[in-house]
């Protein structure tokens, strides 16, 4: 074996790594640096790419208004790759800086590594904690049994978003489907739902209840076929991507009667995967649409939108964002620090009004946030409430039902251990 | 066998351990006094990656056996592993020292092997791969439905911190992690380097150069399979639990086939055929994957780019490219070709930068701009809706690889010449 | 009787959708005894052409043009990629297309971006052809099953009645012997390669529509593919077009037989409650791992007859 050869390819190993870090681009020191990460390569890179245009625009809106104690906000995004060991190599990144904000949106088991990581991170590194910012993980142990002192979700978990579909059934409902992924938010969801059906509409029958295996099924129409059979008026689903574009295109091509109520087809590739065959069927629990502005008659946020449509030809559809933003800046000037035992101390409890002028609660006892929450109908441009469309496909989502904040308030199982110091 | 000889026949083994431990101080943050958290866990990843990719080896470099689930062993040792962690704190047991823990893993890996392998080493070639690829879809999907075992989407979560060693370390900090796993990483990859000098080793190698001649030795071909497919799962398992100790969280993801794919990238990369080259595969994969990745979105192209030229160009991977210098480094006459690379070296320069930037034009237009990022080439910011760089890009490719083509045929000349004076002078490759 | 008809009407279709795209691979596979992981990525990238060719000219040229230009950036590949790689082995071919792959869904990204395309049914085939028990039959389904039909007799026709077709039914057995007595084997090759490539084409063309046109549709539609061209053998077309009709049923009439291995030991006696060791593997129901059949169907068919259904040669 050769002597050389070793010494040849560890060198090589180093001068490629050393490479990568020398290479690391040097980031302006005086700004206040939120770490993001999300999957931004691989098959659900379009939520991560839709998801960093407009938070890149928010926090452009806030460092307009002069940021912070002076500071400006700076976004630092790292590729997760939906892979939780990614996440938390961008965890270690973000620390190695001394950021004092992590946020992630996408995949709650990414979350719930995070979510670990942080608690034993700030445990072990008093002097360099962080804190996370959930911007859509929305399992709800999150803020239950895994609830953190450090995490803070400002999207509803899905307990609360289940509750708002069932309350937006209408009353001529009576018979729904159940038709879920296998996995555990499919199986929270299929949980959630049939327990706030029995609480809040009892004369509703559940007349099916399904698992799939997640990404896996390639034709839908024997669902379907059951479906039919089953005389079902309403499919509500906790589908995403394929699982949920394929569903609706099997039953709008069946011909048959039905409404579906989801809570991912507005994001992003949903409009454009469920075509124009949707219109009308198709309702989706959303947290903001930019059609909600108009209606309320909110001509500030309507331009807020109308300006990043102008600008990226893309639809805004994610106003928790701003009030992301909104509440990091009135923490850090409330506690008057950039520690973050200082800011998560005073983001807890803290009330706000969003950009559409609606009330706006972090809930201090699991960090969770209470805010209005909107099912949105897949109508024509034109039609109904629907001045805008999405994704140029000439349909957009017209916003029928608004669940107030204070009408999905849920029990709190947490017991969260405050730190001392 | 004294010290001294064997220091000597074995001194790479001891030289890569030093550079293992003094690499991370290249990153130490002096002005903060700590080690860079990210450095470490980079490393971290190599190191296990490392493991896993030179399990990988032991079926398809030693075997010759193409494996397309090989993450279902790695990924059942990691369970494994946080169970028994789990298992261990909730029930007290002291005397399990926090060193042993990647065993559990292993012992995992080993139980998944047995099962796994049982079914998959029926066959051989195609039809074995076919089937790993089966199981590993079938293990994947079964992650995300039974809650029990795998903890459904949010995994199994463990602590390392279990207040038991055999040197009163605490491992709560990422710099005693680290050294643990490089001790790890090195016995798991000594251990394997034995198993090539045992019988059974010698057998999965003549299984993959000639299968019916070896059925004559009169070793049943299946049997040596299965053995080895049972000791891979056992190193793949320890990989697993060395990923439990660094993560303290194992997920479905564990198990994919994306978890596969990086050990088949990793090995081939590397090189397959000879020992250390999956261990130089995973440091470039990982560099890539988790490096590269924070700068460019397209770290996926670049991975198989790399990929294909490898397979096209180099089967032998990196370290063959390496081993090739073997016998001109036997003459002596290495440094006779030092002039002739520098003169491929910049026209190869050229064509990737050409490449690269061609490429991250275009991510950057169709993706990167929207996501506000800038694209800057050594700091000066690039538009990439003007026709310039676009331009300069393809006539980089383009003339860099034209000029490659011219130099590469002296190189070439030269490279020749100095093959055929080591073969006169009996030199054999 | 209704579940039970429209299903087979269903597992059909679906079964037909299958045989589009395997039935490419299975002419390459049997050929060159390498499994073409980048084939559903020619797939992906039919439907993506065929999107941005109706862009301009609409759909009935694109059915024509998109399969085309797949056949020719197969014979690209085939001509100036797999032949160098061929005298390494076969596990570098397999790997070489892996590669590919990974490449190719990567440029569709750059090229098309990270969300679906809006590819949609042509409006003349945009309606319903009949409705059976109430439910529609789309008309586009109707055009579906036809074109794979006729995929299928053309490609049986040309294999066992023209010249060419009768070469290279000798190289898919016998490829050492033909090339003996003088027929241009590598030509061979690049033939079957290009029209295995179109087939793939032209099964994104089809599906590319009807289903979603997004980067990750090859990574999604790619193992099913395998399966079942594995599972109806090398070397034979027959065996394919079986084991995709198999496939089809097995999937859709999962779906509607709910029973578990729980519901079984109950007719034994035994019954399976939440604490019972094992319960939740025990509980699993049909319909849950529906989609998962063909992968178990596949390591059954491997350990027990490589050769798979009617395969004329090993796998």
């Amino acid at each position: 074996m050769g002597m050389g050869r070793i010494l040849t390819a560890a060198v090589a190993a180093v001068g490629l790594f050393a490479g990568v870090m020398a290479a690391a681009p040097a980031v302006a020191q005086d700004t206040i640096k939120i770490a993001y990460t999300d999957p931004l390569s691989g098959p659900f890179a379009q939520t991560g790419d839709a998801n960093l245009k407009q938070m890149q625009y928010a926090i452009d809106f806030i460092n307009a208004q002069g940021g912070a104690l002076g500071r400006k906000f700076e976004l630092v995004p790292f590729d997760n790759k939906s892979q939780p060991s990614d996440a938390l190599i961008a965890l270690k990144n973000a620390t190695d800086q001394n950021m004092p904000f992590i946020m992630q949106c996408s995949g709650s088991n990414i979350a719930a590594a995070l979510i670990e990581a942080v608690n034993k991170h700030n445990d072990r590194n008093p002097d360099n904690r962080i804190i996370y910012l959930n911007c859509g993980a929305v399992a709800t142990e999150l803020t239950n049994a895994q609830c953190s002192f450090w995490h803070f979700r400002f999207d509803l978990n899905v307990a609360q978003k289940a509750e708002v579909m069932v309350k937006a059934l209408p009353k001529t409902t009576t018979k729904v489907y159940l038709l879920n992924q296998d996995y555990l938010f499919g199986q929270s969801v299929q949980r959630d739902v049939k327990a706030f059906l029995a609480n809040n509409r009892p004369d509703i029958q559940i007349v099916g209840d399904e698992l799939i295996p997640l990404g896996k099924v390639q034709d839908f129409s024997p669902y379907i076929t059951k479906i039919k059979a089953s005389g079902a008026q309403a499919l509500l689903t906790g589908n995403w991507g394929p699982d949920m574009s394929l569903l609706i295109k099997a039953g709008v091509g069946s011909g048959i009667d039905l409404t579906y109520y989801t809570f991912y087809a507005h994001l992003a590739g949903g409009p454009t995967a469920i075509g124009p065959g949707g219109a009308g069927r198709v309702y989706s629990v959303m947290q903001f649409s930019e059609n909600v502005a108009p209606k309320l008659g909110n001509k500030e946020a309507e331009a807020f939108t109308e300006e990043f449509r102008k600008k990226h030809n893309f639809e805004f559809t994610s106003g928790l964002f701003r009030t992301i933003f909104e509440f990091v800046q009135a923490s850090i000037i409330k506690a008057n620090s950039v520690q973050p035992i200082k800011i998560a101390e005073a983001m807890e409890g803290m009330a706000r009004k969003d950009l559409l002028g609606l009330d706006v609660v972090m809930r201090k006892d699991d960090h969770q946030i209470m805010s209005a929450y909107f099912v949105g109908k897949f109508d024509k441009k034109g039609t109904g409430g629907v001045k805008y469309d999405a994704e140029n496909t000439g349909l957009g989502w017209d916003p029928v039902t608004t669940i107030m904040a204070t009408d999905v308030v849920q029990p709190t199982s947490c017991k969260m251990r405050r730190p001392r110091s | 066998m004294n010290p001294v000889s064997l220091l000597r026949r074995h001194w790479m083994w001891l030289a890569v351990l030093v550079l293992m431990f003094a690499i991370p101080f290249a990153f130490y943050d002096w002005s903060r006094g700590r080690h860079s958290g990210f450095a470490l866990t980079l490393m971290s990843e190599m190191a296990l990656m490392a493991v896993f990719a030179l399990s990988y080896n032991m079926l398809m470099g030693q075997a010759g056996l193409l494996s397309f689930g090989h993450a279902i062993l790695f990924g059942i040792g990691a369970y494994f592993t946080a169970h028994s962690l789990n298992f261990i704190k909730a029930n007290d047991i002291l005397w399990i020292p926090a060193e042993l823990i990647p065993l559990a893993g292993g012992v995992g890996g080993l139980l998944c092997g047995i099962l796994a392998g049982y079914v998959a080493t029926k066959q051989r070639a195609t039809a074995f791969a076919l089937i790993t690829l089966g199981l590993g879809e079938l293990f994947a999907a079964s992650a995300l439905m039974f809650m029990t075992f795998f903890g459904g989407e949010g995994g199994i979560t463990t602590n390392r911190v279990i207040d038991s060693s055999l040197f009163g370390i605490a491992y709560t900090s990422a710099w005693q992690v680290y050294c643990l796993l490089v001790v790890w990483a090195m016995i798991a990859a000594m251990l394997m380097h034995l198993q090539t000098q045992t019988p059974l080793g010698r057998m999965a190698n003549a299984t993959r150069d000639n299968f019916e001649r070896t059925q004559f030795v009169g070793y049943d071909p299946r049997m040596v399979r299965y053995w080895q497919f049972i000791l891979a799962g056992f190193f793949a398992g320890i990989a697993g639990g060395l990923y439990t100790l660094v993560y303290e969280i194992v997920t479905f993801d564990t198990l994919a086939a994306v978890k596969s794919a990086n050990a088949l990238l990793a090995a081939y990369i590397g090189g397959a055929s000879g020992f250390f080259g999956p261990v130089l595969g995973a440091a470039v994969v990982v560099g890539l994957q988790s490096g590269i990745s924070l700068y460019t979105s397209a770290w996926l192209l670049y991975l198989g780019v790399l990929f294909i030229v490898m397979v096209m160009y180099v089967p032998g991977g990196l370290i063959g490219l390496i081993t090739m210098h073997r016998p001109i480094a036997q003459m002596g006459r290495l440094r006779e070709l030092f002039l002739p690379y520098l003169r491929i070296l910049l026209p190869g320069a050229v064509t990737m930068l050409g490449f690269v930037t061609f490429v991250e034009l275009a991510t950057h237009r169709t993706i990167g701009a929207a996501q506000g990022k800038t694209l800057a080439v050594f700091g000066m910011p690039v538009d990439s809706e003007s026709l310039l760089p676009w331009v300069i890009g393809v006539a980089m490719v383009v003339g860099g690889g034209l000029w490659l083509r011219i130099e590469g045929r002296g190189f070439l000349l030269r490279w020749n010449g100095l093959i055929e004076d080591a073969k006169a002078r009996g030199i054999v490759a | 009787m209704e579940v039970f008809v429209v299903s087979l009407l269903n597992g059909l279709v679906y079964g037909m959708l299958l045989f589009m795209l395997a039935s490419g691979l299975t002419l390459i596979f049997s050929m060159m005894g390498v499994l073409n992981l980048a084939h559903a990525s020619t797939y992906m990238l039919g439907a993506y052409f065929a999107y941005t060719i109706s862009l301009y000219v609409g759909f009935w040229p694109a059915l024509i043009l998109a399969p085309l230009l797949c056949g020719l950036l197969g014979a690209g590949i085939e001509m100036y990629g797999l032949r160098k790689v061929h005298r390494y082995g076969h596990i570098p071919e397999l790997l070489f297309t892996f590669g590919l792959a990974l490449i190719i869904e990567k440029v569709v990204q750059m090229t098309w971006g990270l969300i679906p395309v809006p590819y949609r049914i042509p409006d003349a085939l945009d309606f319903p052809l009949f409705t059976i028990y109430g439910t529609q039959f789309p008309a586009y389904r109707a055009f579906m099953l036809l074109i794979s039909a006729l995929m299928f007799l053309t490609i049986w026709l040309g294999l066992t009645r023209t010249r060419i077709g009768l070469v290279i039914q000798a190289a898919l057995t016998h490829p050492d012997m033909a090339g003996a007595l003088g027929h241009n084997v590598p030509r061979v090759f690049t033939t079957v390669f290009a029209a295995g490539a179109a087939l793939a084409g032209l099964a994104g063309v089809i599906g590319g529509n009807y289903r979603v046109t997004e980067p990750g549709m090859a990574f999604s539609m790619g193992p099913i593919v395998f399966v079942v061209v594995v599972f109806g053998g090398l070397g034979s077309l027959t065996g394919c077009f079986i084991a995709s009709i198999m496939m089809g049923l097995i999937q859709t009439f999962a779906v509607v037989f709910d029973v578990s291995l729980a519901d079984l030991l109950a007719l034994f006696g035994v019954i399976v409650t939440k604490a019972t060791p094992g319960s939740e593997f025990l509980m699993v129901s049909l319909p849950r791992i529906g989609a998962l059949l063909p992968f178990i169907l596949l390591v059954l068919m491997l350990v027990l007859r490589p050769r798979g259904l009617m395969g004329t040669r090993d796998t």
